[in-house]
């Protein structure tokens, strides 16, 4: 069944087939959500803002609010200018949001609506902020999108007042779940540190139940501290692909140095992001920290025979890919197929970053294998006919895959649209890696049970 | 109908379409564009024609457009298919900078040459989205040039998204399927050989296998089903449309033009049904075996239904009891839908309190308004707030919505009810009427509302009605 992909590669250039990433505004919508207060809002047709809040809402299970500029044939031939000053008067009128976010689609794009000046030109209320991002779609992913916003914020907000800086970090978490970012700050609490975190989605989608619908749910990150977060020591981008832009920007806008680190998926990256706070921040770093650390270590130990030489094909997006690929490696297994639908590099920069990032870890390991930026699925499906793996590790729509192809399975990423729980719980830091390594090892081992014979079946393994 | 009054409400330019049904008549108004800068609940033109196209199974649905407005339609309706699975998987052209600069008509011949080569599918569909009403790319002539050179029908869909809203995707995916039907095909003579007990079913698009489940009565009663519009359809199938002798419609919203034109162009008559709930169901097909005036065919009738019902009364009366006095929220996407709800809800015992569609039209407010008790709220396009203030001020218990609703209810400590895609039990038929009493109870009904009030000040006690 849905096995309609044939074995033989064919060369392709008209077009995608399955594809392993989505569009701009989404992502956009996703970071702009990360503010307290802040209600997203798409300037476009209102099909794009209905899909983009659907397709979040599948994914967290919560309301994902947004408004659009709603455009009509007149609209997308005489341009959107009355229609964003509409929207703008209205969502302050209804909704008194503290900052719209406003980000482009490709339709607006196309027509070429000027943004800055049609905001500047708006009757946007006295101590109420409209910010921007270009999002056309037809450039980049999702990734792209949540980058472009976060610089938005950076590019709107963010001020450099202070003549010393502050003793204290930014952090841009980059597109993942709330669960994780939550995680992020318990361990930079865990090691004494003041910071400010945005966009930070936690208590915004994964708000608990209250019997009340609020629009602004009680998270996400306070318009002053993105403000003051020009004042700050230092900022930690965590994933290039969706961070690192914002923190280059604030670097030249308020001199606050940049650091890009990979997203803190599996052991070395945790490593790293830990050691770069202490070492920037003079800080010990606390037991209960070793103590984890300790623990993953321990687990990694007792199950690692259950990997080793493991074939396995990872997709989804770039920053947690490359996090996930480290992490695959460290417990001995293959990771032979890397696939991101994202393009390479940033755009207009030079292409290949990833796959040469990725090609890196593989070579360091001794291991060939296929490595791919703005791939699709059709793609990462043919590789696997041809050289079959034993796990596969991706968003939802891997499961068509594993399913034809009978592979045990692990949902990691966005979006995941078939299981809960996702949102809550923690893939980074060492407790993350924990959590990775029960799904991973049940994944396989659920599959030796199944195919057993009964005289096979063990009750120990 | 008296206005809802607008002063209690934020944007003015919206009370003329919300209704509280009263004494005076009024109209609604509907079938607008939403006003910029809310939260509109609403889809796309491009959304509309995908859904009634998307379930004809052997088909390639190429997107041509950037790739957003593909990969939120992968395979996101539950139309189950008994033969081919190609319309599951998700084409798109996936246009970048250069072709939005350029044109992206050269993507799109390269595209279908390709898909044409691999899948070597009998159809393709090329829908068009915004960007390519903007850019102007010719989809007709490309398509014309591809169908010629690879011997495969590709037919554009005319389906920008901003020219309109949700309706006027159905009327674009109409249009493309009057272009599939061709009268040409069929030999002489076969209009009065074939055209016997043979029926097209318009407006269903099999979700969690509807279409089978009607396919089926209809059969026990000895009539055939021609070819579905569109669930679980094939090319071949639909070619063929014009051996049916009657059109039945289900879903009217989306095939009311179809079936019109095909009466125009082809004499096939058309009658309205639903096989949602079980008096619908009865009367439908009562209906339908009384057009072809046979006998036989009322007798079986008569007897099927005699038998479904016998095997349903029990279940039905076992929620009736349990689910009596409960009230029920209504918001969905097509005015059908709305009303057979209402009557799906009456036969459980639940009042409707507040009902509203995304593109309902004129015809279909009034019925509905018909239908409901004093008191009730209607509304047309309705945003969040709007929702979430009529259904706590009427006391519903129950939302019945789609995906982007689902979590307003839960955090309102409601309980919920997809009536959309994301449905997993076929509703349609007398089996249907049970899943759907079994759901609403399911749901209503679950121990988890118990929870609802916290321990702190942070969570006080829910406003909603006290459910059992
Ligand atoms: S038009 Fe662009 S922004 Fe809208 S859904 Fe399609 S790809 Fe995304
Ligand atoms: S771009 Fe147009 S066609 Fe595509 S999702 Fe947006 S509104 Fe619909």
């Amino acid at each position: 069944m849905l096995d309609c992909t044939p074995k033989e590669i064919i060369e392709r250039s008209g077009g995608v087939i399955n594809p392993a990433k989505t569009c701009q505004p989404i992502g956009a919508i996703y970071a702009a959500l990360g503010i307290h207060n802040c209600l997203p809002h798409s300037h476009g047709s209102q099909g794009c803002c209905s899909y983009h809040r659907m397709h979040l809402t599948r994914h967290f299970r919560e309301p994902a609010m947004a408004t659009t500029s709603s455009f009509t044939e007149g609209a997308s031939v005489f341009g959107g200018v009355s229609n964003l000053k509409t929207a703008i008067k209205n969502v302050f009128a209804i909704y008194n949001p503290d900052v719209m976010a406003v980000h482009t689609t490709c339709l607006s794009e196309t027509i070429g609506d000027d943004i800055p000046s049609i905001i500047k030109s708006a009757e946007v209320p006295e101590g109420k902020l409209v910010i921007h991002a270009n999002t056309p779609s037809y450039q980049g992913s999702h990734i792209t999108g949540f980058s472009n916003m976060t610089k938005g914020m950076v590019n709107y907000l963010a001020e450099a007042t202070l003549e010393n800086k502050k003793e204290r970090l930014n952090i841009i978490p980059g597109f993942i779940n709330p669960g994780d970012m939550r995680e992020i700050k318990r361990i930079a609490d865990l090691m004494g540190i003041k910071f400010i975190m945005f966009p930070d989605t936690s208590g915004v989608l994964d708000s608990p139940m209250t019997g009340q619908f609020n629009m602004y749910p009680r998270g996400g990150a306070r318009i002053e501290d993105i403000k003051d977060a020009g004042n700050s020591k230092l900022t930690v981008a965590l994933g290039s692909y969706a961070s690192s832009d914002a923190a280059n920007l604030l670097e030249r806008k308020c001199k606050v140095p940049a650091v890009t680190l990979n997203t803190p998926i599996g052991i070395k990256a945790t490593d790293n992001f830990i050691m770069t706070l202490r070492q920037n921040f003079i800080k010990e770093v606390p037991y209960l920290l070793e103590e984890e650390r300790g623990q993953l270590v321990d687990i990694m130990i007792d199950t690692h025979y259950h990997f080793h030489g493991k074939k396995v094909a990872v997709f989804g997006d770039p920053d947690i890919i490359a996090g996930l690929t480290e992490f695959i490696l460290s417990l001995g297994m293959l990771p032979v197929y890397v696939l991101t639908g994202t393009p390479g590099g940033t755009i207009g920069g030079p292409q290949g970053i990833f796959e040469k990032e990725i090609t890196n870890m593989l070579t360091e390991a001794g291991i060939e294998g296929k490595v791919k930026a703005a791939g699709d699925l059709f793609q990462l499906h043919q590789w696997i006919k041809n050289g079959p793996v034993d796990l596969l590790i991706g968003n939802t729509y891997g499961k068509y895959i594993a399913r034809a192809e009978d592979i045990p399975f692990v949902r990691v990423g966005f979006p995941i649209l078939d299981r809960s729980m996702h949102p809550y719980l923690p893939v980074v830091g060492y407790k993350g890696a924990m959590r990775l390594l029960e799904l991973i090892s049940n994944a396989l081992l659920d599959r030796v049970d199944r195919d057993a014979c009964d005289e096979d079946l063990e009750l120990v393994i | 109908m008296e206005k809802a009054k607008a002063d209690n409400f934020s944007i003015t330019e919206r009370k003329d379409f919300i209704l509280t049904k009263g004494r005076q008549k009024d109209q609604l108004r509907c079938g607008e564009d939403s006003i910029a800068g809310v939260v509109s609940q609403r889809a796309c033109v491009y959304c509309g024609a995908r859904v009634v196209l998307n379930p004809v199974t052997d088909a390639v649905h190429l997107v041509h457009g950037p790739v957003g407005c593909a990969s939120y339609t992968w395979d996101i309706r539950g139309s189950l298919s008994s033969g081919s699975d190609l319309y599951r998987f998700s084409f798109s052209t996936d246009l970048k900078e250069h072709d939005v600069i350029f044109g992206g008509e050269k993507k799109l011949t390269l595209a279908i040459a390709e898909l044409a080569q691999k899948y070597n599918p009998k159809l393709i569909f090329v829908y068009s989205t915004c960007i390519i009403g903007v850019i102007g790319d010719d989809l007709e002539a490309v398509c014309k040039a591809a169908s010629k050179k690879y011997k495969v029908e590709v037919i554009p869909v005319q389906s920008s998204g901003f020219a309109g809203n949700k309706s006027a995707g159905y009327r674009a995916a109409c249009d493309a399927l009057l272009r599939l039907i061709e009268p040409k095909t069929i030999e002489p003579g076969f209009y009065k050989e074939k055209r016997k007990k043979s029926i097209n079913y318009l407006g269903d698009f099999n979700l969690a296998g509807e279409v089978w489940i009607i396919k089926n009565y209809l059969k026990q009663i000895g009539i055939d089903v021609n070819v579905a519009f569109t669930g679980d359809s094939s090319y071949e199938a639909l070619k063929k449309a014009t051996g049916a002798s009657l059109n039945i419609v289900q879903c009217a919203g989306s095939m009311i033009y179809l079936a019109n034109k095909m009466d125009e162009l082809y004499g096939i008559p058309y009658l309205n049904v639903s096989f949602l709930g079980i008096e619908d169901t009865a009367g439908s097909l009562r209906k339908i075996a009384k057009f072809f005036n046979d006998l036989e065919i009322m007798r079986k009738t008569e007897e099927l239904i005699k038998n479904e019902k016998t095997k349903v009364s029990a279940v039905i009366q076992f929620y009736r009891e349990r689910l009596t006095g409960k009230k029920a929220a209504i918001y969905v996407g097509g005015g059908f839908k709305a009303i057979s709800l209402i009557k799906q809800f009456k036969e459980i015992g639940i009042d409707v309190v507040m009902i509203g569609t995304q593109t309902g039209r004129r015809e279909e407010y009034e019925t509905i308004n018909d239908m409901v008790d004093d008191g009730t709220v209607i509304l047309d396009d309705a945003n969040p707030s709007e929702l979430e203030k009529f259904m706590m001020e009427k006391g519903a218990h129950l939302l019945v919505g789609g995906v982007k609703e689902r979590p307003l209810a839960y955090k309102l400590g409601m309980a919920f009810i997809d009536h959309n895609h994301d449905r997993k039990h076929p509703l349609s038929g007398f089996v249907g009427a049970v899943n759907f009493a079994e759901e609403v109870y399911s749901t209503v009904c679950s121990p988890v509302w118990n929870y609802v009030t916290g321990t702190g000040a942070a969570f006080p006690a829910p406003q909603r009605a006290k459910i059992i």
